[in-house]
């Protein structure tokens, strides 16, 4: 106990001055997901709420044929433009992005509408361009709601109610709660934080197996009068406290960026204050064990740094499958799959971000499982360091 | 004092030790000399434990390396091939982990790591951080961390390699003052200058045999030429029949 005490703190206070390890586990891991995901997040939600701010940009070519319908246009607020051209130069002015939408209206629309037979107009649109996809909708439905007004217009005349033509009226009961709408969006936070623990732990890891041997350091360290499980111990437990490290960073720069994402704006709310934080770090934590130690085996089965940095970054993936399975399948939460690792950190994350308690056994199962796995890998990992061919 | 039994060990088709026995005396410092590939290595991996024969044994002392191997690994110094020291630990507190690991701590050890470093003419060094440091301090850095328990046997693999001739003198003139000072040396190299000029009790292995041994003079004496190198050579002649 006493040797695998020295081991840690050596291991801590080298990778501490390794700058390497500093960068990875206490920057760009911790802080790296939040900042991507804070922008990211902000963008889109920015995105859609300037374009819902703006008037309407609307070039209209033959506006004169229908003075109601450009008159009803500007009084919704669109601003509407002279288009000199025909249907050919709306249809070219469109696709080379000169103007998101053109309206044609044609010879004879005039005459059409007095007559009370369909009057056609034409929207030039570029459906592939989603950029745009927002602008033509809100078209479409200014249109629709002229052709709704005229519609009205002329049943009154004719003495009957305009009410004849909504027999069916639909009333949509939106029954999810800002924090639920707020959730699909931050499904893959989760994702983040696993991916954070991991990275705090990756060059540690890598340095204390592979790194060491490569160094010529591992031959002497195993002639010393140390059983080798407490030196592997000891190293597993060195990455597992990097781990944590970036872990608890993590979880509490992801507080801080999210205050400045406007959720409440788009009608979302997320609880992250400092008892959900806790909370998730928390469940979270048995999960640093089982990361060290699988990454503290596939590091002692290469040959050298790089080649331990290239196998890793394909392992590390493994533990954020079942998490990227769940997100694509709307996995619930279930009692059952507390028994997975990382997958119940991800349940239970995600309900600690709906803003409810998880049960105590999903806690318990969770911690559990995963720590048994923890323990499994690290007695793997020591099993390895007890071979001749550790020392390559 | 180290003993080693009728030692063998094979990776897979490759028998890299056959049959290697010897003994290293206190105040002497005995030479393990061959050519590349002999099994030099490989002998010393079986004495202190990073590697278990298949056939024979190594005892420290009187305590069997792998019945024993605390006990064993407590009385052995041990300078493999091309050790490499902690790069962002200062000098200082590479011999301390070594130290620590070994049972000491506090102001003792960090008297004996005073000691070392004026025992290796380490100097400001020794509170430098590794990263950076020449060969030669490398080597010194780790054979004060197989010192730093005192122990009354020392192993050294090749430790000459890649050393300037100032830094080889150095370490020659080390060695003799733990033998003077009654320690038990096992040294190996494949240099044959460098055994003649250190060492007391010389191996010559070959193919993972040992295929003579005696003092220099005594190797001397039993070849026509009357040097050291006919010996050598004879000696690795007669192994090849």
């Amino acid at each position: 106990m006493r040797a695998l005490l020295i081991v840690f703190l050596k291991e801590l206070l080298e990778n501490a001055r390794d700058r390497r390890t500093l960068l990875s586990a206490l920057l760009i891991g911790p802080l790296g997901g939040p900042l991507l995901f804070g922008v990211m997040v902000n963008l889109t939600l920015e995105r859609g709420r300037e374009r819902a701010d703006q008037p309407l940009e609307l070039a209209v070519a033959g506006g004169a044929r229908a003075p109601n319908l450009v008159a009803f246009l500007r009084g919704e607020g669109v601003r509407v433009s002279d288009f000199g051209g025909d249907g050919a130069a709306a249809a070219a002015a469109v696709r080379h992005h000169a103007r998101r939408l053109v309206l044609v209206v044609p010879d004879g629309y005039g005459e059409h509408l007095r007559a009370g037979a369909p009057a056609r107009v034409e929207l030039y649109t570029d459906t592939a361009d989603t950029s745009a996809g927002g602008d033509r909708l809100r078209a479409e439905a200014l249109l629709r709601g002229y052709g709704a007004q005229i519609a009205a217009w002329r049943l009154e005349a004719r003495g009957l109610s305009p009410l004849l033509l909504q027999p069916v009226v639909v009333d949509e009961v939106d029954v999810s709660t800002p924090a639920a709408r707020a959730l699909a969006l931050l499904g893959m936070l989760s994702y983040f934080i696993v991916f954070a623990t991991l990275m705090g732990g990756l060059y540690v890891s890598i340095d204390i197996t592979a790194g060491e041997r490569e160094r010529g350091s591992l031959e002497p360290l195993l002639t010393l009068p140390v059983p080798r499980d407490a030196i592997v111990y000891g190293k597993v437990a060195a990455a597992a406290a990097y781990m944590a490290l970036s872990l608890a960073l993590n979880v509490a720069s992801f507080a801080v960026i999210l205050r400045f994402v406007r959720l409440d704006a788009v009608g979302m709310a997320l609880s992250l204050g400092p008892g959900t934080v806790l909370a998730i770090f928390a469940v979270m934590l048995p999960f640093v064990l089982p990361g060290a130690a699988l990454m503290s085996i596939v590091a002692s089965f290469t040959r050298t740094y790089r080649e331990a940095q290239s196998w890793l970054a394909a392992v590390l993936l493994v533990p954020t499958l079942p998490i990227l399975f769940a997100s694509l399948y709307q996995v619930q939460i279930r009692t059952a799959l507390m028994w997975v690792p990382s997958l119940g950190q991800h349940l239970l994350i995600q309900s600690l971000l709906r803003g409810e308690a998880p049960a105590a056994l999903d806690v318990a199962i969770s911690a559990g499982a995963t720590l048994a796995l923890g323990t499994l890998l690290a007695r793997v990992a020591a099993g390895l360091y007890r071979r001749e061919r550790i020392l390559g | 004092m180290i003993r080693l039994e009728s030692l063998a060990k094979r990776f897979g088709e490759v028998e890299a030790v056959r049959e290697v026995g010897l003994e290293a005396l206190d105040g002497r410092v005995t030479g393990l000399l061959g050519p590349n590939g002999a099994g030099k290595s490989t002998t010393l991996r079986l004495l202190y434990g990073a590697l278990r024969p298949d056939r024979g044994r190594a005892l420290v002392d009187g305590h069997d390396v792998a019945l024993e191997a605390r006990a064993a690994l407590a009385r052995l110094g041990v300078l493999p091939h091309n050790a490499g020291i902690y790069p962002a630990l200062t000098a200082r507190e590479n011999v301390r982990y070594y130290g620590r690991l070994h049972g000491l701590g506090g102001r003792a050890l960090e008297r004996r790591i005073d000691e070392l470093g004026e025992l290796l003419d380490l100097g400001a060094v020794l509170e430098r951080r590794a990263k950076g440091f020449s060969q030669g301090e490398r080597l010194k850095v780790a054979l004060a961390r197989a010192l730093v328990h005192r122990p009354q046997n020392l192993v050294l693999d090749e430790p000459t390699n890649g050393l300037d001739v100032l830094a080889t003198r150095n370490l020659r003139e080390l060695i003799r003052r733990l033998r003077d000072a009654g320690h038990c040396l096992l040294f190996s190299s494949h240099v044959m200058q460098e055994v003649s000029a250190v060492c007391d009790d010389i191996v010559i292995v070959a193919h993972g045999r040992v295929v003579a041994r005696g003092t220099p003079e005594e190797l001397r004496a039993g070849v026509p030429g009357g040097s050291l190198e006919d010996a050598f050579v004879a000696a690795l002649e007669r192994g090849d029949g």
